[in-house]
């Protein structure tokens, strides 16, 4: 149990370090999401008005972009194993008295530590961008943000352990990325489409991130909410269902690296 | 401190390790002597419980490295074959994250991490990101590492491969002063035959299985004595009279007549002295480990690799597995 705590902590403190050594992934990892915020937002935002009462297209979308900065920041962590596999830094990290378990959970953990820090500095454009923040608001993001990113860098690393070369991991991500971005409703409200599309949707279970995420943003509301079986999921009952899939796809990550060589 | 029994490790079809047993004492510099693909890297593998043996047993520094891998873990130090560096961090970045996985405690780890950074002359560079590094300055770094928690034994696969001389030589003067100050027990494999020479002992493995295990000198001795070559102007008849007078086993070639004897230094001037034929030329040299590994594999040092390699293609089989 120490071991994996030791390792826990050590391989999360690594990729912190290796974060901010980089400062192209710095850059990079804001580039995207700011791009689509202000093209987007000043593309669409005056042709489409509001969506609900006081709520216009930016300020439905930034809590989405959030939740974006947080999938594409927590995949990394499976990069980071592919990386450190082709670089052989692994090894290093195979030998150490530290568990599987502990490489899987710090990987996680410093995928989750820089989401956080991503989604940080995030919430500094919030005022520019004309979204309302109060201490309230950000006490509730990090809980949230911090299951969901545990959760993705889960997915990450799971998909991880069966890649051997970057390029190949990357391809999978981008296969992965898109659909779950898109059919997630960051830009668009899931009640407010076709049924094809929402039905989609509801079953991307980044769907219900996303909205936990603008929930604490904006609060619950029935026209931009996500309504299941004629049910508006509550805040909780979101937060509980990426929980349990979050720790699925952890558990899932940390069996496949016990069980290779 | 490491005691091996039977060791064998099969990857699906092929036995790449096929009953290794051996011995090495404390403080003993040992080396795994063999060509590509003869089966160190999987040994050392299973000795760094990064492989788990197929059938077999050992242990290192008295734990079993089946269901004693952590306690294993903590008593070996490891400079792989392949870099295994963080590039993106600085020497002492790489030296600090080693020490926290370890578990090195705060009081030893400054004063170990510069110790060891100043023995392999990296101390000045510790703020440098080994991106930047030689190919010869970061094999130090790995070794400077793998000792930092103060392990039992060094296990080195192949650690100068690939280096120029200088470094090589550079790299052999840092093991051979630890073993002497810290009395530490150093494993290592090596294709290079000088590099044998400096093993208290040496194991020659071909094929996954070890073939001769002794000193270099006795591997030496057990060639048959040295080599003595010589021409004539009739080296027909000089082979002749070569079998007759010693029983010795001849065979001619670039016009040279050669043969082996126990005790050459003192057989040659006897030789000269007493040959009915006018020698044109005498020579004697001491036996190579290259004579050696020819005598106990049949084949040398260099046609093994090819053998090896082409028995692999044929079976569709990577050599060196990939990790994690």
């Amino acid at each position: 149990m120490a071991e994996i705590w030791r390792g826990t902590w050590v391989v999360a403190y690594r990729e912190l370090l290796r974060f901010v050594n980089e400062r192209s992934r710095i850059v990079s990892a804001f580039a995207f999401p700011i791009a689509f915020l202000v093209i987007f937002g000043a593309g669409f935002g005056r042709v489409i008005g509001s969506l609900a009462p006081g709520v216009d297209f930016i300020q439905f979308m930034y809590p989405g972009i959030v939740a974006m900065t947080v999938l594409t920041s927590s995949l990394f962590a499976g990069v980071s194993v592919v990386w450190d596999r082709e670089f052989g830094f692994l090894k290093e990290i195979l030998v150490a008295p530290i568990g599987r378990a502990g490489i899987v959970l710090g990987k996680a953990a410093g995928a989750t530590l820089t989401a956080l820090l991503q989604v940080g500095i995030m919430l500094l454009l919030a005022p520019v961008v004309g979204v309302s923040l109060s201490p309230a608001i950000v006490l509730g993001l990090v809980p949230i943000v911090a299951i969901l990113a545990m959760g993705l860098s889960g997915l990450g690393l799971l998909i991880a352990s069966f890649m051997t070369s970057q390029q190949g991991f990357q391809l999978v991500i981008q296969l992965l990325i898109f659909p779950l971005i898109f059919l997630a409703g960051v830009f668009f409200p899931v009640n407010q489409v076709p049924l094809w599309l929402e039905i989609v949707s509801k079953v991307n279970p980044l769907t219900y991130g996303v909205d936990a995420i603008r929930q604490v943003f904006l609060g619950s509301s029935e026209s931009l909410g996500v309504t299941v079986l004629g049910h508006t999921m509550t805040l909780v009952e979101e937060v509980v269902l990426v929980g349990v899939l979050s720790a699925v796809l952890l558990g899932g990550a940390v069996f496949a690296f016990s069980r290779q060589e | 401190m490491i005691e091996v029994d039977d060791l064998r490790r099969r990857f699906g079809q092929l036995e790449a390790v096929r009953g290794v047993t051996f011995e090495v004492g404390e403080g003993e510099l040992f080396g795994f002597l063999g060509p590509n693909g003869a089966g160190k890297t999987t040994t050392i593998n299973m000795l760094c419980t990064l492989l788990r043996p197929s059938e077999g047993s050992a242990t290192v520094n008295g734990f079993d490295i089946v269901r004693q891998r952590s306690q294993v873990r903590r008593s070996i130090g490891l400079v792989f074959q392949q870099q295994t560096l963080d590039e993106y961090l600085s020497a002492e970045q790489n030296m600090r994250f080693h020490a926290y996985a370890y578990g090195v405690p705060a009081e030893v780890r400054e004063p170990r991490i510069r110790e060891l950074l100043t023995m392999v002359e990296l101390w000045d560079r510790r703020k440098g990101s080994v991106r930047a590094f030689s190919g010869g300055m970061k094999r130090r770094l790995e070794i400077a590492r793998g000792l930092l928690h103060h392990p039992r034994v060094l296990f080195l696969d192949e650690p100068t491969l690939g280096l120029d001389p200088q470094t090589r030589r550079h790299i052999w003067d840092y093991l051979r002063r630890l073993r002497e100050q810290e009395g530490l027990t150093i494993f290592l494999t090596t294709q290079y035959l000088d590099e044998a020479e400096y093993c208290a002992r040496i194991a020659i493995i071909d094929r996954g299985q070890i073939v001769a295990l002794d000193t270099p000198d006795g591997l030496k001795r057990s060639v048959g004595g040295d080599l003595i070559t010589f021409s004539t102007e009739d080296n027909e008849r000089a082979a002749a009279e070569v079998r007759s007078r010693y029983g010795a086993e001849v065979t001619l070639s670039d016009g040279l007549v050669r043969f082996h004897a126990p005790h050459g230094e003192t057989f040659l001037p006897e030789f000269v002295r007493t040959f009915p034929l006018r020698l044109l030329s005498v020579g004697l040299r001491r036996p190579s480990l290259d004579d050696v590994f020819l005598k106990v594999t049949g084949h040398e040092l260099r046609d093994a690799e090819l053998d090896e390699k082409q028995l692999l293609v044929q079976q569709g089989m990577p050599m060196r597995r990939r990790f994690g």
